[in-house]
C-alpha cells in the first residue's frame, strides 16, 4: 500500500515539474506556428490508435483474473436464467462497444489530417441510417423479449399453495425475520404495537391466533428447491433485501408490503464443496441506503437439504413460549390503554 | 497564416471601420455592472463556467476522499482532520456518515451544479445568441437573475457542509424516509432542509435560464437562420431547456411535499414508521410516490447533463473532421427522440422497489427503445469521422472521447434497462460504473470541449494545446481505468453507497481492484490541475486569439476578437446557409478554402452550390435589397 502511495506522489511531482516546463516554455515562447497537421497531430493521430489496443489487450490479459472473483453461478432457478440472460447480452454488447470503438478510433487515426487530402462531403445516406437504426431495433425487440419471458417467469408467478413463508424485516440496521410455525401462517402486525423496550421488534398482533405459533431465528432457514416467498417489509426507513447469490433483490418499504419468491437450488453444503471453501455462507445485504450502519447489514441464510431443515424446523420454539407475557395483546388492548391514558388527561385538565 | 477565411477578415475590418459603435467602451458601465450584476449573456455565461469549474474541483475533491476510504480502508486519515474537522473520528478514520453526506454532497455537486449549471448553462448562455445572431438573450434581467439564483443555490448548499450535524446525507435521490427523519441520520436534520432550500432555488434559476433560452431560439434568430440551419448545439440547448421546463417543476413539487412532511407532519410519503422508540403518527402515505416523482425529473435530468454535451460535440467534431455532420436530420431526430422518450422511462430506476412487475415490463420496453436514436447518434459521430481529414484541438480529442464513454457507458444501459438482470445489478456499483461513464464522463468531456473550443471567444486568448493534449490523455486514460473495472465490482455483487466491503464475505475479493481504482481517481483528479493552471494562466497571458481559431463556419466567430455587449459591433450578419459546409466540393473556385461560413451567400459561390442551392440564390437577392444587413465580401 506504502507503494502505492510513493508511486502517487511520484506522479504528483512529476505533474508539478511538467507545469513548470511549461510555464516556462509559455512565458519566453509567443509561438504562432499554428500549422494544421504538425507533428502533434500526428502524435495525437497515433495514440488514437494506441491508447486504445494498448487498453484492449490490457482488459483482455486482466479479465480471467478479475473473474475469478465474480459471484459463482446462480443458486436459484429464476437466477439461472437471469445469468443466461446477462451473457448474452453482455456478449452483445461488448461486440458493439468493440466494433463502434474500433470504427471510432481507427477512423480518428487513420482520416488525421494531411495536406491536400480529399474530403469526402458526405452529409447524408438514408439507406445507411435506416440499417443502423433498424439493426439495433431488432437487437433491442429480441433482449425486450427475452428479457420480459424471464422477468414474468422470475416475478409474475402465483406462490404454489405449500410455499414456505419468511418475513423479512428491515430496521436501522439489522434485519429480523419471523416463520409463520406450525399453522403457516403469519400472525397480523402493526406498526403501533412495535416496542423495542418490551421486545415486541416486529409489532406483532397476538390477538390474532396466527401470531401464536410464530417464531424469530437468528438465521434464515430455507429448503432446498421448494419455493420460499419472501414477505419484506420495513419498519423505519427504506432498506433493500439482497441476496447476491439467488439474485435476489426487493425493497423493504415502511408501510408498503413486498415480495419475493424464488426457489433455492443448492444447499450451503453443496456450495462449500463445490467453491472449495469450507466458510462458505450465503448472505444477505442490504442495497438501499439506510444510514451508518447501511454497510453492515449482515445476515445469514442457511439452505437445508430436506432432513436438516425438518430436524432445524423442529428446534425453534415460538415467540410467545420465551415471552409469554405477549399472550393476547393486541390492538385492542393497545386501543383500551390509550383510551385510557387520553381520559385520564382529560379529567386532569378538567381539574 | 495561410489557411485563414477571405470572407471572415473582410468583415472583420469592415466592422473596425464603420463600427456604429463599441457600447463596451463608449457608455461605461462599472465594474459592479459589468462583472458582477452583469445582464449581458458572455458575461453570465463566464459566470456560470467558473463557479461550475470550483464545484467540479470541490465534488471531485469529495470523491477522492472517500475513494482513500474505499480503496485503502486502513490508511490513517488524520492528516485530513484541518480540513474535515470531527468528519475524522478519533481513530483517524472517516465517520461512517460522513461517508454518505460526502457521496450525496458528490452527487448532488456533480448532477447539478457542475453538469446542469456549469455545462448547460455556461454554454446556452454563450452561445445561444452568438449563434443564432442576437445581441444577447431575450431577457438579460432574467438571465442575470438565474445566474444569482444559482449563486444563492450554491452558496446554501457549501453552507450546509458546515453544520454540526452535516449535510444531507441520505444520497443525491434523497429517498424519504430516510430524508424526512433526523432520527434516521443526522444529515435528514438541518442539513436536509438546506438542501430542499439550495435545490429549490436551483430548479428557480434554471426555469428562468431555460425560459431565456427558448424564447431566444424561438424568436431572435437573425434573418435566413431557419430551424433547419440552426447549429446542432443550438437544438441541443433548445431541445435540453425544453425538458428542464417540463421536468424540474416536478422535482420542485415533491420537494415541497417533502417539505411538508417534515415540518408540517403531513404524510405524503411516510406511514407505518417505528424509529428512535417511538411509533410516528404518519399514516397512509407512500415512500413509492416520492421515487416516482423524483425520477420523473431524475430521468429526464440525465439527458438535461447529456444532450448539451452531445450538442457540443456534434459542432467540434464536424469542424475538426473538416465535414459535415452526418445525418443532420438524424440528429435532430434522434435529440428530439431522446427528449421524448426521457420522459417515459423513469421507472426503470424502480424495478425492484415493489412496483407492480407488469409495469416493469413497459418500462423495459420503453427504455430499450431510447437505446435506438442514441445508437444512431454515435454512428453519425463516427460517420462523420470517417473520410474527413482531423485535425486534433483539444477540443476535439475530448469529442472523440466524449463517443467512446457515451458507447462505452451507453451500452451497459442495455443491461440495466433490462428489468430482469436489474434484479442482480440495481444499487450495485455496476450502476455506478454505467452512470458515471455515459452522464458524468461523457458530460464532463462535452464540457472540456467546449471550454477548449470556446475560450478564445470568451476570454480573446487561446489556451495552450500541447497541456490541453496531456490533460485530455490522462483524462481520457484515467476515466476508463476508474470506472471500467467497477463493472467487474458490480457483477460481483458489491452494492453502492457502502463505506467498506469487509462485513460481507462475498464483498472481500477485490481489495487489490478496489485500490488499484482509488489510486486511478487520485491520479485522474490530479491531472485536472493541468487545466486549472492551463485555464487561469491562459486568461490572462494566453497568445491573442485570431479571429477564427479552428476555421469554424457558425455566426460566434463572426464578431470581434472580444465581442463588446451586443456581440456585432455592426449590424448583425444574415444567414445564408446551414453550418456544415465543410470541405464542399469546389469551394476553392469560389475562392474558399474547406469551409464556407453561414453567413456568405450562395450568390458568391456559384462554383460550389448545388442545384437546390442555386434556386435559393433568387429568394436571397430578395432579401437583399430589403434587409440591410448583408455584407460585401471582396
Ligand atoms: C473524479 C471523478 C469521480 C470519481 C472518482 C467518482 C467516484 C464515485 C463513486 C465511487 C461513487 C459511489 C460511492 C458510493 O456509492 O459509495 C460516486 C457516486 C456518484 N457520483 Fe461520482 N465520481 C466522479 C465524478 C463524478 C461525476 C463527473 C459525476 C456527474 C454525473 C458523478 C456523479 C455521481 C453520482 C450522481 C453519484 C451517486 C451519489 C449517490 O449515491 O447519492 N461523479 N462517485
Ligand atoms: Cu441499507
Ligand atoms: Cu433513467
Amino acid at each position: 500500500m506504502l507503494t502505492v502511495i510513493f508511486g502517487l506522489i511520484g506522479i504528483l511531482i512529476l505533474g508539478v515539474f511538467l507545469l513548470l516546463f511549461r510555464v516556462q516554455s509559455l512565458v519566453t515562447i509567443l509561438r504562432d506556428t499554428d500549422e494544421r497537421g504538425g507533428l502533434s497531430n500526428r502524435i495525437n493521430g497515433a495514440l488514437m490508435l494506441l491508447v486504445p489496443l494498448i487498453g484492449f489487450i490490457v482488459a483482455v490479459y486482466h479479465y480471467p483474473i478479475a473473474a475469478k472473483h465474480f459471484l459463482p453461478e446462480a443458486s436459484s432457478i429464476h437466477g439461472k436464467e437471469t445469468d443466461s440472460l446477462f451473457w448474452i447480452t453482455l456478449t452483445v454488447i461488448t461486440l458493439m462497444f468493440l466494433i463502434t470503438n474500433a470504427g471510432l478510433f481507427w477512423f480518428a487515426f487513420k482520416y488525421q489530417y494531411k495536406a491536400g487530402r480529399k474530403v469526402v462531403f458526405f452529409a447524408d445516406d438514408h439507406k445507411l441510417e435506416l440499417i443502423w437504426t433498424a439493426v439495433p431495433a431488432v437487437i433491442m425487440t429480441v433482449l425486450v423479449l427475452y428479457g420480459a419471458l424471464v422477468w414474468n417467469r422470475a416475478m409474475m408467478q402465483e406462490p404454489p399453495k405449500d410455499v414456505q413463508v419468511v418475513e423479512v424485516m428491515g430496521k436501522q440496521f439489522a434485519w429480523q425475520v419471523r416463520y409463520p410455525g406450525k399453522d403457516g401462517k403469519l400472525g397480523k402486525y402493526d406498526f403501533r404495537l412495535t416496542n423495542d423496550a418490551t421486545g415486541n421488534e416486529f409489532g406483532i398482533d397476538f390477538e390474532d391466533k396466527n401470531s401464536e405459533d410464530d417464531f424469530i431465528p437468528r438465521e434464515i432457514h430455507i429448503p432446498v428447491n421448494k419455493p420460499v416467498l419472501l414477505k419484506i417489509r420495513a419498519r423505519d426507513v427504506l432498506h433493500s433485501v439482497f441476496m447476491p447469490h439467488f439474485r435476489v433483490k426487493m425493497d423493504a418499504v415502511p408501510g408498503m408490503p413486498t415480495q419475493f419468491m424464488f426457489t433455492p437450488t443448492k444447499t450451503t453444503t453443496d456450495m462449500r464443496s463445490q467453491l472449495g471453501n469450507p466458510n462458505f455462507n450465503y448472505e444477505l445485504a442490504c442495497t438501499e441506503v439506510c444510514g451508518k450502519g447501511h454497510f453492515a447489514m449482515r445476515y445469514l441464510i442457511v439452505v437445508d437439504d430436506e432432513p436438516d431443515y425438518k430436524k432445524w424446523l423442529a428446534e425453534q420454539k415460538p415467540f410467545l413460549e420465551e415471552k409469554p407475557e405477549f399472550k393476547g395483546k393486541g390492538m385492542k388492548s393497545l386501543r383500551k390503554k390509550n383510551v385510557a391514558a387520553n381520559e385520564e388527561i382529560k379529567t386532569k385538565k378538567d381539574i | 497564416m495561410e489557411l485563414h477565411n477571405h470572407g471572415q477578415s473582410a468583415v472583420a475590418e469592415a466592422h473596425t471601420h464603420d463600427h456604429h459603435h463599441d457600447e463596451h467602451e463608449h457608455h461605461e458601465d462599472g465594474f459592479i455592472r459589468k462583472y458582477i450584476f452583469s445582464e449581458d449573456h458572455k458575461t453570465i455565461a463566464k459566470q456560470f463556467l467558473i463557479l461550475g469549474l470550483m464545484w467540479a474541483f470541490m465534488g471531485g475533491a469529495m470523491s477522492v476522499i472517500f475513494r482513500l476510504q474505499l480503496g485503502f480502508p486502513d490508511f490513517n486519515l488524520e492528516w485530513l482532520r484541518p480540513i474535515l474537522g470531527t468528519w475524522i473520528n478519533e481513530t483517524g478514520k472517516l465517520e461512517q456518515e460522513k461517508y454518505l453526506a460526502l457521496v450525496t454532497m458528490h452527487g448532488t455537486i456533480m448532477v447539478f451544479f457542475v453538469l446542469t449549471a456549469g455545462l448547460s448553462g455556461t454554454f446556452s448562455n454563450f452561445l445561444i445568441p452568438l449563434q443564432v445572431g442576437a445581441r444577447d438573450m431575450a431577457s438579460g434581467f432574467m438571465n442575470m437573475l438565474s445566474f444569482w439564483f444559482f449563486f444563492l443555490a450554491s452558496v446554501v448548499m457549501f453552507t450546509s457542509l458546515f453544520l454540526e450535524t452535516g449535510p444531507a446525507s441520505g444520497g443525491w435521490v434523497i429517498y424519504p424516509p430516510l430524508s424526512a427523519l433526523p432520527e434516521a441520520v443526522p444529515g435528514s436534520g438541518a442539513g436536509m432542509t438546506y438542501w430542499l432550500i439550495s435545490m429549490a432555488l436551483f430548479i428557480v434559476s434554471s426555469l428562468l435560464g431555460g425560459i431565456n433560452y427558448i424564447t431566444t431560439v424561438i424568436n431572435m434568430r437573425t434573418k435566413g437562420l431557419s430551424f433547419a440551419r440552426l447549429p446542432l448545439t443550438i437544438w441541443a440547448f433548445f431541445l435540453t431547456a425544453i425538458i428542464g421546463l417540463l421536468s424540474f417543476p416536478v422535482l420542485f413539487a415533491a420537494a415541497l411535499l417533502l417539505i411538508f412532511d417534515r415540518s408540517m407532519g403531513t404524510s405524503f410519503f411516510l406511514s407505518d414508521i417505528y424509529i428512535g422508540g417511538k411509533a410516528l403518527h404518519h399514516q397512509g402515505g407512500s415512500a413509492i410516490l416520492f421515487q416516482h416523482l423524483f425520477w420523473f425529473l431524475g430521468h429526464p435530468e440525465v439527458y438535461i447533463v447529456l444532450l448539451p454535451a452531445l450538442g457540443i460535440t456534434s459542432e467540434i467534431i464536424a469542424t475538426n473532421a473538416r465535414k459535415p455532420i452526418f445525418g443532420y436530420r438524424a440528429m435532430v431526430g434522434s435529440m428530439i427522440g431522446i427528449g421524448v422518450l426521457s420522459f417515459i422511462v423513469w421507472a426503470h430506476h424502480m424495478f425492484v422497489t415493489g412496483m407492480n412487475p407488469f409495469l416493469g415490463t413497459i418500462f423495459m420496453l420503453l427504455t430499450l427503445i431510447i437505446a435506438v436514436p442514441s445508437a444512431v447518434k454515435a454512428f453519425n459521430y463516427i460517420t462523420t469521422l470517417w473520410k474527413g481529414n482531423i485535425i486534433f484541438t483539444p477540443a476535439m480529442l475530448f469529442s472523440i472521447g466524449l463517443v467512446s464513454l457515451f458507447i462505452s457507458g451507453g451500452v451497459t444501459g442495455i443491461v440495466l434497462g433490462n428489468n430482469a438482470l436489474d434484479i442482480q445489478l440495481h444499487d450495485t456499483y455496476f450502476v455506478v460504473a454505467h452512470f458515471h461513464l455515459v452522464m458524468g464522463s461523457a458530460s464532463f468531456f462535452g464540457m472540456m470541449a467546449g471550454v477548449y473550443h470556446w475560450f478564445p471567444k470568451m476570454f480573446g486568448r487561446m489556451m495552450d494545446d500541447k497541456l490541453g493534449y496531456v490533460h485530455f490523455w490522462l483524462t481520457f486514460i484515467g476515466v476508463y481505468l476508474v470506472f471500467f473495472p467497477m463493472h467487474y465490482i458490480g457483477i460481483a455483487g458489491f452494492p453502492r453507497r457502502y463505506y467498506s466491503f469487509s462485513t460481507f464475505d462475498f464483498g472481500k475479493s477485490y481489495a487489490d481492484l478496489n485500490m488499484f481504482i482509488s489510486a486511478a481517481a487520485i491520479i485522474t483528479f490530479s491531472a485536472q490541475a493541468l487545466f486549472a493552471f492551463n485555464f487561469v494562466y491562459s486568461i490572462f497571458r494566453g497568445r491573442l486569439a485570431p479571429l477564427n481559431p479552428w476555421d469554424s463556419n457558425t455566426l460566434e466567430w463572426t464578431t470581434p476578437r472580444v465581442p463588446g455587449h451586443g456581440n456585432w459591433p455592426g449590424a448583425i450578419p444574415t444567414v445564408h446557409r446551414w453550418p456544415y459546409d465543410y470541405s464542399k466540393p469546389d469551394a476553392d473556385k469560389d475562392g474558399f478554402t474547406d469551409f464556407i461560413p453561414q453567413h456568405i451567400p450562395f450568390s458568391q459561390t456559384p462554383n460550389s452550390n448545388f442545384e437546390h442551392e442555386n434556386d435559393l440564390i433568387a429568394k436571397q437577392e430578395g432579401k437583399k435589397n430589403s434587409g440591410d444587413n448583408e455584407h460585401k465580401h471582396h
